[in-house]
């Protein structure tokens, strides 16, 4: 069986175990949430030996080329010796403001002691000086060191509830990464754009929007919010702001139930934008939110003619403790 | 000496296989007689393993084994795959080709190249 070093300790893998579970298992104090090698958060760096390429999938290249990899899907062939990132990918970072998008939306503002370079849409790991670990989208970039996260209230959640209930300005927290590949990419100014998303999967959305319009993006770009019911839209007043100011952009909530609302629609966010766009040969979409919704509105615009290369979907994951 | 291109060149390399397999990808699944085989599969892995099935039957880089092919079908030859299902995957390949413009002396390399995984693919 491989063994995992860690340090001057050496930890055999029991069968199929990833580096995570064994490290956890030996009582090595390590930040996770997902465990399904999205979020980003049990990232290592391995020093010796070969990783196997599922836990650098997603990762972008200057990291796979510092022997980054995600220990909760990493199940060496042989032995790993494997450390804790350097200083230079853990940014420590303050909060600077805790404000409300709605009454289960808060918008939380750090500032990073150091600038990196970081793209709306992409992830980052927040991690409290306790160790608690989650993953956020970055909604925007209001200056080059300051990152605007959206954190809806989950029932019993760790993290949210703190930064609802708890959390001050001025609390310290140190952020990993970025990961993800949910932005927008220059070079295409005239494609037709489809934001959609769930929930707090506006938050990756906004930011791709403004930086698509940042770029001078000209195509049009049609963005669609669904919620279960109208108090899960929030930015509404704003996004209704620049499509008057951009003619080319449309915005577009649906609620899942409920009596109609005008510039509202009622339904299944696959079946209305389906229903208005029903050919995508060409177009780019960025989905994000509920793991379920996303799934699936992947695989239907890609039917209607959506490149795969051309879906780039963020699937929110709950932490798996 | 002459240079021949391989297949996956003069089919126009890295771009024209994510085209093809995109396309073919659509046509299988909405395709009722080998739809069902891909119920629940997750879109981005099967997308990745088409992939290199057709680089490998254009004959550009890959790293093909039979023995993937036969675990990685097991379980649908369980299921009831057989030759019928094979026919209609080269079937579906043939016509994607066709679409794309490929000559038909090409795509009848294509599918004599798929053809020679249709033992590992049925575990025979």
């Amino acid at each position: 069986m491989p063994v995992v070093r860690w340090g001057e300790q050496t930890f055999p893998l029991h069968g199929n175990e990833t580096v995570l579970d064994a490290l956890l298992r030996n009582g090595v104090s390590v930040s996770y949430a997902c465990k399904s090698g999205s979020c980003g958060s049990c990232m290592l760096q391995a020093r010796e030996g070969t990783v196997p390429a599922r836990a650098q999938a997603g990762l972008k290249d200057s990291w796979k080329a510092q022997g980054y990899f995600l220990a909760c899907v990493c199940v060496p062939e042989a032995d790993l010796a494997a450390a804790p990132l350097g200083a230079e990918a853990r940014i420590r970072a303050t909060i600077i403001s805790l404000g409300n998008l709605s009454p289960s939306v808060k918008q939380v503002l750090v500032r990073r002691d150091v600038a990196s370079d970081i793209r709306p849409g992409q992830y980052i790991a927040i991690i409290r000086p306790d160790g608690l670990a989650r993953s956020y989208s970055v909604a925007g970039l209001p200056e080059e060191d300051v990152l605007e996260f959206h954190v809806r209230l989950i029932p019993n959640g760790r993290m949210s509830g703190w930064l609802h209930n708890d959390a001050c300005v001025g609390d310290r927290v140190t952020t990993l990464g970025p990961s993800g590949e949910c932005f927008y990419v220059p070079g295409n100014e005239d494609q037709p754009l489809l934001l959609a998303g769930t929930g707090t999967g506006l938050a990756p959305l906004w930011g791709v929007l403004r930086d698509a319009l940042r770029c001078g993006h000209r195509g049009p770009i049609h963005v669609f919010h669904g919620a279960v019911h109208q108090g899960g839209l929030y930015l509404c007043d704003e996004l209704r702001s620049l499509t008057q100011t951009h003619e080319h952009v449309t915005y577009t909530p649906v609620l899942l139930t409920g009596d109609p609302i005008p510039g509202t629609e009622i339904g299944a966010i696959d079946k209305v934008i389906l229903g208005r766009f029903p050919k995508l040969a060409g177009w780019r979409a960025y989905l994000a939110g509920d793991p379920d919704i996303v799934r699936s509105l992947k695989m239907q615009l890609f039917l209607a003619g959506a490149g795969s290369r051309d879906i780039l979907a963020d699937a929110f994951l709950h932490s798996a403790d | 000496m002459m240079f021949m291109p391989t297949l996956y060149e003069q089919l126009g390399g890295q771009a024209a296989v994510n085209l093809a397999v995109d396309n073919s990808y659509r046509k299988v699944l909405t395709d009722d007689r080998v739809k069902s085989f891909f119920d629940g599969v997750d879109m981005d892995q099967q997308i990745a393993k088409q992939k290199a099935f057709l680089t490998m039957v254009f004959g550009g880089p890959n790293n093909y084994s039979g023995l993937d092919m036969r675990q990685g079908h097991a379980h649908l030859v369980k299921r009831g795959l057989n030759d019928s299902h094979v026919d209609t995957i080269i079937e579906l390949l043939g016509k994607t080709l066709s679409e794309l413009g490929v000559a038909e002396p090409l795509i009848q390399q294509v599918a004599a190249l798929a053809e020679s995984t249709r033992n590992d693919v049925l575990g025979r």
